[in-house]
């Protein structure tokens, strides 16, 4: 027997249809207008007038709040510039003739605003979320020195090969480091491809969802061939604690690249580092419109393994995708979960053709493709 | 000795010149002047409050219009809140409204623009400046209907049927009531009662639920039990100043008249609360306008007719004052209904709903002398069955209706 629910009795029963095509229409009509005409009434007009032509913010997409956008400025990171920022360290040579990099991440207590108005007490590397894109050549010594300047026990424990020692776990090697402690990390930049650092005291999920985690990319010895080369960090936040997430991304802020799409060219390869930190759901996802791309699973072989638009990630999987757009205009990529998607993580492409001199011609009104 | 009885006798002294206003002022200023002496040393929970923000919101109304879905919420906590996003079914949605920091007590509409389809139900998550959630379930949606001249005349119209009408036929029993023996008059003025009871317990039940789904913040439950201690006091005062002027005027025979009038100030303000349901429900689209509905509220109101008019068995009253006392009774479910619709606030309710249980229990204990047999029992057994039998009526005709 089907549980009869109130719903169920209530949509059976209730005779008038004609409400129910009037609530239906009336999406496109009253309600709207009046929203819109708050909204101008609120002053964000301009807002409005960049992301949209019908009154939407946001473009007809899910959205925050129209008219107000997070101070990147006070979290000190912001995506845009995120999405394209490879820490390359410092080098000089060892007397054996090898490459030393050098890194030096500190661990601190740094509030930022995760989403228009709503601020996040986040434990963070070097003051970001996520923190710095660590990007070395395969065979390269690499050291990191670490320095915890925030009031719990934080390590860095790297994704790739390395010595037991230098794993970052607690109990082993240098352990976890205590507040006000420091230790490096050195090993060998081992092997090419796409990895991850992040914390790893318990407990875990705590101490990653609340933002200690990055990128960690080893080119490999012959390099890859030339693309405009951008890094996605999958991650969300949640700030009510109750181990769910509420908001979603790519590199932490929702919508960032909705309201400001990354800018790429026509014809150009595209290479996105995609890693996923995501606590406390399963999987994660990212699916790109308007064409398919060639998926290297974390980016240790030089070999595609599909021609795909949709990958699925769990916690710590990573890959690289490539792609060349073939035509101008806006493309969308997001996560193939809809519920992440609409609380955040999507973003659009948009497709520029080359202009007179370094300028862009791609200045095409969203309302034509949102 | 000599010094404390001087020193003494200087005290009596002063006291006695002082006014007796400025007396009556010194442990207040007494008290200003430690709270003063507390804030000067920053006594804790003064000037700043310790520890995190405390975030309460209480969704007080609902309205779902086309496309829109309206929040109205009031903060129940002692910290200022800041919406700073919101979330429909798990997706951000653009809203606008509740700019500023909503103060204490304080409340705000925010207005959700949500393709939302009837029958379906939603989520509505208002996330503040902190990261907390604020939750509010919208079970089924349906669009609220607009407060326009044909909804309050629809409203009026509910009223009239589950009000005003049920109780003018029910007060149609005067006529068998004047005819029947004094021992079953007895028995049903016990029914009355115990109609009445019934009355009584469901007002104040109704009263509790309504408090405990708003806002807390000015005193949710409780307001219900002080409603109706308001009620209950206000009656007995207003009954014995009546019986202070009938003692000059020397009437002896408006008694009757008087119970009458109060059972129907009663049931008028059960018939409130009973309106301020049927409007709120129908409001959120949580009624189920049906044959059912408006038939049952018609048997269960037609015994409150027969309360009535109990008392005034052996009066001659006039056709006018009938009316009068139907109208008292029967037209508040009117009111209700169009308070329910359009401005309904969950503590008001709740304490309407107190008033209306704190009127009833006055009322019945007006009329238990109108049971005491020939031997001064008040609970004979025919007492006692007419009591049991008006709750069972009650109960039986209740399940056919609930709002």
């Amino acid at each position: 027997m089907a549980k009869l629910t109130r719903r169920g009795v209530l949509g059976a029963s209730v005779p008038v249809l004609g409400a129910g095509v009037v609530a239906l229409r009336g999406v496109a009509s009253p309600g709207d207008s009046a929203v819109a005409d708050a909204q101008a009434a609120d002053g964000h007009a301009g807002a409005m007038a960049s992301g949209a032509s019908a009154g939407h913010a946001s473009g007809g997409h899910a959205g925050f709040r129209g008219g107000r956008t997070v101070d990147s400025a006070a979290n000190g990171f912001d995506p845009r510039e995120v999405v394209r920022d490879f820490d390359w360290g410092a080098t000089r040579r060892l007397p054996n003739g090898r490459v030393l990099r050098e890194w030096e991440l500190y661990a601190v207590n740094h509030e930022i605003e995760v989403a228009p108005g709503v601020s996040f007490e986040a434990w963070t590397y070097n003051q970001r979320v996520p923190g710095p894109t660590l990007r070395a050549r395969e065979g390269e010594r690499l050291r990191v020195t670490f320095a915890n300047g925030s009031n719990h026990a934080h390590t860095i424990h790297f994704h790739g090969i390395h010595p037991a020692e230098m794993d970052g776990v607690p109990g082993v090697g240098a352990g976890q480091i205590e507040p006000g402690g420091k230790t490096v990390y050195e090993f060998d930049a081992l092997p090419a491809g796409l990895h991850l650092y992040h914390c790893h005291v318990r407990p875990l999920a705590e101490h990653i969802a609340k933002g200690l985690y990055g990128a960690f990319i080893i080119d490999p010895a012959d390099g890859r061939e030339d693309a405009d080369e951008l890094v996605m960090v999958l991650n969300g936040f949640d700030t009510n604690f109750d181990r769910a997430n509420e908001l979603y991304a790519a590199n932490t802020i929702g919508f960032a690249y909705m309201d400001q799409p990354i800018r790429v060219l026509r014809d150009q390869l595209v290479r996105v580092y995609l890693v996923n930190v995501l606590e406390y759901d399963l999987v994660n996802s990212f699916h790109l419109h308007g064409n398919l791309f060639h998926y290297f699973p974390t980016g240790t072989s030089t070999t595609p393994s599909e021609l795909t638009d949709t990958v699925m990630l769990c916690q710590g999987q990573r890959g690289i995708l490539e792609w060349r757009f073939p035509t101008a205009g806006r493309f969308m990529f997001h996560a193939h979960q809809s519920e992440f998607t609409e609380l955040g993580w999507q973003g659009f492409f948009e497709v520029c053709e080359p202009g007179q001199g370094r300028q862009l011609l791609c200045d095409l009104p969203m309302g034509e493709h949102g | 000795m000599e010094g404390r009885a001087a020193t003494e006798r200087e005290v009596r002294g002063l006291t006695r010149r002082l006014p007796a206003w400025v007396l009556g002022l010194v442990p207040l200023l007494l008290i200003a002047a430690a709270i003063g002496a507390f804030a000067a040393l920053d006594g804790p929970g003064v000037a700043k409050r310790t520890g995190p923000p405390v975030e309460e919101l209480a969704v007080e109304k609902t309205v779902l219009k086309p496309g829109v879905i309206e929040v109205t919420v009031r903060n129940d906590g002692p910290d200022p809140v800041s919406i700073a996003q919101a979330q429909v079914n798990d997706a951000f949605v653009e809203f606008v409204g509740a700019d500023k920091p909503i103060g204490r007590l304080a409340s705000a509409t925010v207005s959700l623009r949500q393709p939302w389809v009837e029958g379906e139900a939603y989520d509505v998550t208002l996330l503040t400046s902190t990261g907390g959630t604020i939750s509010h379930a919208i079970p089924v949606a349906a669009p609220t209907p607009s407060a326009n001249l044909s909804f309050y005349g629809l409203m009026a119209l509910l009223g009239l049927y589950v009000g005003v009408i049920p109780i003018a036929l029910g007060m149609l029993w005067l006529p068998w009531i004047r005819r029947i023996p004094p021992a079953w008059l007895r028995a049903v003025m016990a029914l009355t009662v115990g109609l009445l009871a019934f009355l009584a317990i469901d007002a104040t039940l109704e009263g509790f639920d309504v408090a405990g789904k708003g806002s807390q913040a000015f005193g949710g439950t409780a307001l219900v039990l002080i409603g109706a201690v308001v009620a209950y006091l206000a009656l007995t005062g207003v009954g014995a100043w009546l019986a202070d002027r009938r003692a000059k005027a020397s009437a002896a025979r408006a008694s009757g008249a008087q119970l009458s009038l109060l059972v129907a100030v009663g049931i008028g303000l059960h018939n409130l609360g009973e309106g301020l349901a049927i409007g709120t429900s129908y409001a959120t689209g949580a009624l189920a306008l049906g044959v059912f509905l408006v038939v049952g509220f018609a048997l269960h109101n037609t015994t409150e007719g027969l309360a009535i008019v109990a008392p005034i068995a052996h009066d001659r009253p006039r056709w006018r004052r009938l009316v009068m006392l139907g109208l008292v009774a029967g037209a508040p479910a009117i009111l209700g209904a169009w308070i329910g619709a359009s401005a309904f606030n969950s503590s008001v309710a709740a304490f309407l709903f107190g008033v209306g249980a704190g009127a009833i229990v006055q009322v019945i204990v007006q009329l238990a002398s109108s049971l005491r047999d020939g031997q001064g029992r008040t609970l004979h057994p025919v007492a006692v069955a007419g009591l049991l039998a008006g709750m069972a009526l009650m109960f039986a005709t209740g399940l056919l209706v609930s709002v």
